[in-house]
């Protein structure tokens, strides 16, 4: 470890914490309506859409509404890779996808997930890219933006006057692409491009090298993917390599922008969290929590990577990280981040729901590896993916009080709100389904044939490559041990199911926690309510997302990275 | 629930489809172009008025008399319609014993060095398999090779290395790196190969 990686660390994490003000204050006036510069554009859409745009929603129709759009959205995109062939800007002439791979392709952009199966370059025409999976990137992130105000509105709104309602999804979900992402990105493309992020409709170019070998370049318009790849925490490469491919992620300014733009929206949404429940000082404790959790899992990544592998030391490497050498564990990382920011990028994509890389998790130390998955495992709560990060928090928020209550023995409050038990059940479903979903496929792929046939690696690694493959795509980040050969009928399909399981069986119950919220009346705060902000709180809180998550997965990690780091340590090879 | 709801989730769909699939992107493309039109077409390299690469994606080198790239995975090497890394695992066997440590072996020999003071990047194949740049550690090693080849003063290459050698963006960003094609053009046009001297280094090569 160097100084010069901890001052890395240190600025990305005070940039994280300047724009969380700021951010949320914008949120807000987008939210509430207050901001209305695009009103000219806005207008037409809900008038060709027949969108009434006064409409406050039930809980139960604002979910009708999300369902119905992500299926109309999902079977567009199906539609389209199943046929790219008969479409325009394809240069290369790539085929259609099979229909196994365009269903999980279709799935894994609606989800918010981006997990591919697939090489961007040699699959995805122009087309698909841009029409379908940029569009997906903008609008599975402002679905999760929905998702987390309307449990904001359901916090913060009088039970008397809202009875359940929770505001207009088709009006959350225009003004947060409108208002929020495309302005957003039309200016950081810019930068992207700057650093020599690549933006054109060019078929691949043939060059003789130095040396007069041939090698073509891959071309394609990707800052304008690569940017909303970041800022809606979605993942997907537009290359193979993802951010580690230098027409993604070509200098380590780009890299630090790609990291700030993951955590951007989140970081506001926790501050909108407290304007909006009229408690401040609450966000800054969550923000707090999460930021105690991203800062452990950096340190930790950070110092596994730094360390290096005894194994190939003992070869030989010299993983003492110097100015002239970069030291520690460099297979599957790129020279200009170097150790310090393939470690922080590692954590905070996995933090978030983003599931870029710009470094392979799948050759990391076993400890170093499992820092990102156990972040995919907590459910992404630290900072989180686009809106499914706060929502995810606030879930294990509600259950700190519930614990909380129980430890005192008063009925548990939340913001005035009582928890009672269609609350705490709905809570309980939610933290139940994701793990369900995690660990019964792993469990099932671990003894199928199909499931065994795409390993990479053997012994307990090979197990962390499956572990981590159903842990991304349950928690929707979309970032892979990328050893794993996904492309198969078995991993298309159960890996597609668990995407749509880890997306919709959790927000059905987010909803319904938010309806059940806007239903009740606010109590006012006694001398017994347990305060939601302050130390007390972000240790409580810290410890409730470290112990569901270690009760629940712990067995497995010990099976997979955690026995892996000893047989490492004693040169044991697979 | 759903009553009277079909028509905005089909519309609304399409709508957004159009405005964050095509128009935006096209937006991004005449504003990118318009602004920074080296970058939007790969940043590529010109020797002699001919395209010899992209400064951001690594390509091979294989002769004695050029500075050479890290290991790659992407395809058979340096295929920029494949990037790829190995993501063989920590524990794995062929990693260990046949990708890293025969490449430790040859290094051992190639540049007379201890083991244990191997530049980890030398050994090691990136994440993308295009990586363009190597460590200063790895570019000082290979000095000796490429000025023994070209014929040319060690201490001369060496210069041309040290003035190629990036440091962090503004100081503090990412980690010191050297853009492989980027030396090897300027050692082209610093000390040229006689054509002869080319073919005789390349029948020379490993």
């Amino acid at each position: 470890m160097t100084m010069n990686g901890w001052v890395q660390i240190l600025i990305f994490s005070l940039v994280t914490l300047a724009v969380a003000k700021p951010l949320g204050l914008y949120l807000m006036r987008v939210f509430d309506g207050s901001s209305g510069f695009l009103r000219l554009l806005e207008r037409p859409i809900y008038a060709i859409c027949g969108v009434d745009d006064k409409e406050d929603q039930h809980w139960s129709r604002y979910l009708g509404s999300l369902l119905l759009f992500s299926l109309a959205s999902l079977l567009l995109t199906y539609v389209v890779l199943r046929l790219q062939h008969l479409l325009p800007l394809n240069p290369q002439n790539f085929p259609a996808l099979p229909d196994r791979q365009a269903f999980e392709t279709a799935v894994s952009f609606t989800t918010n997930t981006n997990w591919q199966s697939y090489s961007g370059e040699s699959t995805m025409s122009y087309f698909s890219q841009m029409t379908q999976l940029a569009f997906h990137n903008f609008v599975s992130a402002a679905v999760g933006l929905c998702v987390a105000v309307a449990l904001l509105r359901g916090i913060s709104r009088r039970g008397e006057e809202a009875r359940g309602r929770l505001g207009n999804f088709w009006v959350d979900l225009t003004r947060g692409t409108l208002y929020v992402l495309l302005p957003a990105c039309l200016l950081l493309s810019l930068l992207f491009v700057q650093q020599g992020v690549i933006q054109n409709f060019t078929p691949y170019l043939d060059i003789t090298t130095l040396e007069g070998a041939k090698q073509t370049l891959a071309m394609g318009p990707v800052a304008s993917q690569e940017i909303i790849k970041q800022l809606g925490t979605n993942g997907g490469g537009f290359f193979n390599a993802n951010s580690a491919h230098p027409f993604e992620n070509p200098t380590p300014w780009s890299n630090f922008w790609s990291m700030i733009t993951i955590f951007m929206i989140p970081s506001g949404l926790v501050y909108l969290l407290g304007r909006m429940a009229r408690n401040v000082k609450h966000g800054w404790s969550v923000w707090a929590a999460m930021f105690v959790l991203f800062f452990g899992g950096v340190s930790a990544t950070y110092w596994a990577e730094a360390r290096g592998n005894p194994i190939h030391a003992a070869r030989g490497i010299d993983v003492a990280t110097t100015e002239g050498n970069p030291g520690g564990n460099m297979e599957g990382k790129e020279v200009r981040f170097g150790i310090a920011n393939s470690a922080l990028f590692a954590v905070v994509t996995t933090d978030a729901s983003c599931g870029a890389v710009n470094a392979w998790h799948d050759s990391f130390t076993p400890l170093a590896g499992l820092v990102p998955m156990v972040n995919m495992q907590l459910g992404e709560v630290i900072f989180g993916g686009v809106g499914a990060g706060l929502y995810g928090m606030l879930i294990m928020v509600v259950l700190t009080v519930f614990i909380a209550g129980l430890m005192v023995g008063r009925t548990p409050e939340y913001l005035g709100k009582k928890i009672q038990a269609r609350e705490v059940q709905v809570t309980m479903l939610y933290i139940l389904a994701a793990a369900a979903s995690i660990l019964v496929f792993t469990a099932i792929s671990v003894v199928s044939k199909n499931g065994l046939a795409g390993l990479n690696n053997s012994g307990p690694h090979g197990l962390s490559e499956i572990l981590y493959a159903f842990s991304s795509a349950t928690a929707n980040n979309g970032s892979a041990f990328g050893g794993l050969t996904a492309g198969t009928y078995y991993y298309n399909t159960l890996l597609g199911i668990a995407m749509l399981f880890g997306r919709f069986a959790l927000i059905v119950p987010v909803l319904a926690l938010a309806g059940f919220l806007a239903e009740k009346r606010v109590v006012p705060e006694s001398s017994g309510t347990f305060p939601v902000s302050g130390v007390l709180f972000s240790t409580l809180l810290v410890g409730v997302v470290l112990i569901v998550g270690a009760l629940t997965f712990f067995p497995a990690l010990a099976l997979g990275p955690i026995v892996e780091h000893f047989l490492m340590g004693t040169g044991v090879l697979f | 629930m759903l009553r009277g709801q079909l028509r905005p989730a089909l519309m609304i769909t399409v709508v957004l489809c159009v405005l964050t699939g095509m128009i935006y992107p096209g937006i991004v493309t005449g504003l990118a172009q318009t602004l920074f039109p080296r970058q939007t077409g790969g940043s590529l390299v010109t020797v002699n008025g001919k395209v010899v690469g992209s400064a951001l994606i690594g390509q091979p080198f294989t002769r004695a008399e050029y500075f050479h790239p890290r290991p790659s995975a992407a395809g058979s090497g340096y295929d920029a319609t494949a990037s790829a890394g190995t993501n063989k695992g920590p524990t794995d066997r062929k990693l260990a014993d046949t990708l890293i440590g025969l490449r430790v072996d040859s290094a051992l020999t190639e540049y007379s060095i201890q083991r244990g003071s191997v530049p980890s990047d030398l050994v090691t194949a990136s994440a993308s398999g295009l990586d363009p740049h190597i460590s200063p550690a790895n570019a000082q090693l290979q000095v000796l090779r490429v000025s023994r080849a070209r014929r040319a003063d060690s201490a001369a290459v060496r210069r041309v290395v040290d003035a190629h050698t990036e440091g962090r963006q503004f100081g503090i960003f990412g980690e010191p790196r050297v853009n492989v094609l980027l030396l090897n053009i300027a050692i082209d046009s610093t000390f040229p190969m006689p054509s002869a001297a080319t073919a005789a280094a390349a029948s020379s090569t490993h």
